[in-house]
């Protein structure tokens, strides 16, 4: 009796979830895989603009402030610059976010940390590419 | 207990802590200190986007015992966590999990990071 009535709950749960649903596979919180391919995909860039940026800053002996000024101010420097800026404030916010979502317990605190590190990385993100700016159009 | 031959449980004894845990654990320990760096970064860009009185005041900051250790320190973290980083993005493909794969990339990881440290310092 009871065997039978839970083989039929199973067949009724199993037939609720379209072919599409297991296609789109975005999970119970509408995203699918968006979070993880985007870490990964900041990850490749920040390997070839983390790069470009050691070896720049490793080629130039003066750091004073008209130096970089000049540095920052040259078109394709500003470019790159606002890449590399954006990037990392994107990757960054992506990993404290998981650390975030592992850490910390109890919902409140868990919802006001993730809003924070959204306005934290968001502050990051406008700063890097206002500086930025307002040297390379300032050098013009 | 049984005797059938199976694989037991880890027994915490005999365990050995594998360095792909250690890297593991450091991959996101440097990637938060990275996110300290990303705002002394962006204060660097602020401070040359002001005037050049508050550059200075940031140059003589850096130039402090403490700022010198945190930069150098953050070089090595950035060193680590790029290297981890392609450790992990070929782990993503499938590739390189066999336990001595593991261990022996996991070294090359460390050696390298501390090698381009060294490399870059003394180049710079």
């Amino acid at each position: 009796m009871f065997r039978d009535a839970d083989a039929r709950v199973l067949v009724v749960v199993v037939n609720l979830r379209s072919p599409l649903r297991n296609a789109l596979g975005s999970g119970s919180a509408k995203e699918g895989t968006s979070h993880w391919w985007a870490q990964r995909v900041t990850a490749a860039a920040l390997i070839i603009l983390g790069a470009w940026f050691l070896l720049a800053l490793s080629h130039s002996t003066a750091l004073d402030y008209d130096a970089v000024n000049e540095w920052i101010g040259r078109p394709w420097n500003s470019v790159v610059l606002l890449l590399l800026g954006l990037t990392l404030a994107y990757h960054s916010s992506l990993g404290i976010q998981v650390v975030i979502e592992d850490y910390v317990h109890g919902s409140f605190l868990k919802v006001v940390s993730l809003i924070l590190n959204k306005f934290f990385h968001a502050v990051i993100a406008m700063a890097a590419v206002f500086a930025v700016l307002k040297i390379s159009f300032g050098a013009a | 207990m049984s005797n059938s031959g199976r694989p037991l449980s880890p027994h915490l004894s005999v365990y050995r802590w594998p360095i792909s845990m250690t890297l593991s654990i450091l991959h996101r320990m440097t990637g938060v200190a990275l996110t300290a760096g990303l705002v002394v970064y962006v204060a660097w860009l602020m401070a040359a986007a002001g005037d050049a009185a508050a550059y200075q005041q940031f140059v003589e900051l850096m130039q402090t015992p403490f700022g010198r250790i945190a930069i150098v320190g953050w070089s090595f973290t950035f060193f680590f966590h790029l290297f981890n980083g392609i450790r992990h993005l070929f782990a993503d493909t499938g590739r390189g999990f066999e336990k001595s794969q593991a261990s022996t990339s996991a070294w090359a990881v460390v050696v390298c990071s501390v090698m381009l440290t060294l490399v870059y310092w003394w180049l710079s």
